[in-house]
């Protein structure tokens, strides 16, 4: 609990940021933000531009998951959908990349819509093991549709600003960072609304969350929606990014990284998806330094793989085990430790 | 339409689908008792061919012995497994529990990676190579035996759930913990006995898979045909498992006959997606009936 925030009316109780303080140190981080890239050389930039990504994905994640309570396996399927979408947008039509980017997002949120359909009557994990079907199916489709380009996969070419190419590290990062913010904004924004409130109650109860008068179906499925669009944005950003998509980019593997990225941060919280995805995008990055250190003879660098394998599942474990509330809850330690400093909670 | 080559596919499907349904019991064994939908199945399965592999292939011990060893260190993986990282979790959210087994399937894959490289391994031949013929149909003589021992499996299973105190003390815990609890059943004993009957089932179950195909890190993957089976023949149900196991099996043998390899995921998958979409708690599955 926060001193001295006596609010007067609804307005402030409601504002996404409550406090002086609050306002001025995200004013701080988006300066750094803006100022990061002039700074950072080109594999930290590489990286921030991985983190975002990973951000927009993990927040789309955490509507359908964290929020709405429905369990998705698929949110690499998704990303593919997206990230196909831009490919093949960009080499057939060469249409602006902003448009791209939003019928990625769309598309991948029509898909998003047919994998929710079942969700009225499939449950829990049920519902978790057919978003795993889906995502063999959006596999088997990029594999065989003819236009994907098979499992070699489409090159995509750079996006194009005013003929100035995104082609660096550095020029993508001023398309895919303020992408990410705006979505990032809009997920902290959207549990402001009734549609956020209701995914909500249907996460705590969605029988009562019916008996209450929301609509289970319409709302779940916009949850479904909303979050793969999420992801195809998201994709769609990645096939910028990296400059090919195959197939193989988008496995179970990245959605198991996503549900563990918002499991990590915290579910059911806007911090906790930026946290949870910042932290294991960083881990195996430290992981592949501390390998590097470690005074072991020969090839060191076979082991790698496997470590990060096993660090992953321990992480997950861990957390759910001493932390279920992810870092976000650590984060809100750290900060309520100050605030009452030097009294004690 | 060539209806010796379909029967042959056929026959091979049932094989494999013998084997799905045993691991498919393991995985029901697990969700019964315990409640918790074990995500690493495939890679207790892995861990068992790869125990197996160490004492037969590397340490050349006899067959029995090996065997022996294997299940009874599969079986210890699983209570160590139970003990450490299911226990704690105790009572809290199925989906935090769920993500624990993914957890623990990447610690698994992660393991089997250092210890014994990640490289595809086959296991030296011990099951006898002569063909076998089913009136003109032939049958690979592992697949063959794979389904005797599956089928043995499964029938001993059965029994012992059956007639057995612990099997009949597990069946109480999973129709009412608390009337359990209150009848005197040790509940996390029987928690323990779950986890460690179904990781040697695993075992085994691994050690024929793992003789048919080779090992890998990737065995895992087999874990994902065996949740389609336990999904589709219901999670709470042992002739659930047996029955989609070999639904699933046939399935998919005929669709990599006729289609191709690549239809093969395409296919349990497709048949998962329907089946949800009719009965959403499986074909054999109790239907949970949600009280405010």
């Amino acid at each position: 609990m926060r001193i001295g925030t006596a609010r007067q009316d609804y307005i402030t109780d409601e504002a996404l940021f409550d406090t002086t303080t609050q306002r001025v140190w995200m004013a701080v981080f988006l300066a750094v933000l803006v100022a990061y890239p002039f700074v950072a050389n080109d594999y930290w930039l590489y990286l921030a531009c991985l983190v975002a990504i990973h951000v927009a994905s993990a927040t789309g994640l955490n509507i359908l998951t964290g929020y709405t309570g429905l369990v998705s396996l698929g949110q690499a399927a998704f990303m593919g959908l997206g990230a196909y979408t831009v490919a093949v947008l960009e080499t057939r039509y060469g249409t602006p990349f902003l448009f791209n980017l939003f019928a990625g997002g769309v598309v991948a949120m029509v898909g998003g819509i047919i994998v929710g359909v079942p969700s009225l009557r499939v449950k829990g994990l049920y519902l978790a093991i057919a978003t795993i079907a889906a995502s063999f199916i959006a596999h088997f489709l990029f594999v065989n549709l003819g236009f994907t380009g098979g499992t070699g996969g489409l090159s995509v070419p750079p996006a194009t600003v005013f003929g100035l190419a995104l082609d660096t590290s550095f020029r993508i990062y001023w398309l895919i960072m303020p992408v990410t913010i705006l979505m990032v904004l809009g997920a902290a924004n959207l549990f402001r609304t009734r549609v956020g409130r209701a995914f909500i109650a249907i996460r705590d109860r969605d029988i009562s969350a019916e008996v209450l008068g929301i609509p289970l179906l319409r709302y779940k499925l916009l949850s479904f929606a909303l979050s793969s669009f999420y992801a195809g944005v998201a994709g769609g950003l990645w096939a910028y990014f990296f400059r090919v998509v195959t197939p193989e980019s988008f496995p179970l593997l990245l959605s198991i990284f996503f549900l563990a990225a918002i499991i990590v941060g915290g579910m059911g919280s806007i911090l906790g998806a930026i946290l949870g995805a910042i932290f294991m995008t960083m881990v195996p990055e430290v992981l592949r330094l501390v390998v590097g250190w470690l005074p072991i003879e020969g090839d060191t660098l076979q082991y790698v793989a496997p470590v990060r394998t096993i660090v992953f599942g321990l992480l997950i474990i861990l957390f759910l085990i001493f932390e279920p509330h992810g870092l976000a809850e650590v984060w809100r330690r750290i900060r309520r430790f100050f605030h009452l400093w030097p009294f004690r909670t | 339409m060539d209806w010796l080559f379909f029967f042959e596919v056929v026959l091979a499907g049932i094989g494999g689908g013998a084997l799905y349904a045993l691991a498919g019991i393991a995985f029901v064994i697990i969700y019964k008792a315990t409640r918790v939908v074990n995500l690493a199945i495939g890679e207790m399965l892995m861990m068992g061919a790869y125990f197996f592999l160490t004492f037969f292939a590397i340490l050349e011990l006899p067959l029995w012995a090996a065997v022996v060893l294997a299940l009874v260190s599969g079986a210890a993986l699983g209570g160590v497994i139970e003990r450490l990282a299911i226990r704690p979790m105790l009572g809290e959210d199925p989906i935090s529990v769920f993500m624990v087994t993914v957890g623990l399937g990447s610690i698994m894959v992660g393991l089997v990676e250092i210890i014994w490289t990640a490289d595809q391994r086959r296991l030296p031949e011990f099951m006898p190579s002569e063909p076998i013929f089913l009136g003109e149909a032939f049958i690979s003589s592992k697949v063959f035996y794979g389904f005797l021992i599956a089928l043995a499996l499964v029938i001993l299973v059965v029994c012992i759930f059956r007639y057995w105190r612990g099997g009949v003390a597990l069946r109480a815990t999973a129709s009412d913990q608390g009337a359990a609890y209150a009848m005197g059943i040790n509940v996390p004993r029987v928690f323990s006995l779950a986890w460690v009957a179904a990781a040697a089932l695993a075992t085994v179950a691994g050690i024929v898979v793992g003789a048919i195909g080779g090992l890998s890190s990737s065995m895992g993957v087999f874990g994902l045909s065996v949740l389609v089976v336990v999904i589709v023949g219901g999670l709470d149900s042992v002739v659930g498992a047996m029955a989609a196991g070999l639904l699933i099996g046939v399935l998919e043998a005929l669709a990599g006959a006729f289609l191709g390899g690549e239809y093969k995921l395409l296919t349990t998958f497709i048949v998962l997606v329907v089946v949800l979409m009719l009965r959403p708690y499986g074909l054999f599955g109790t239907r949970e009936i949600e009280r405010l």
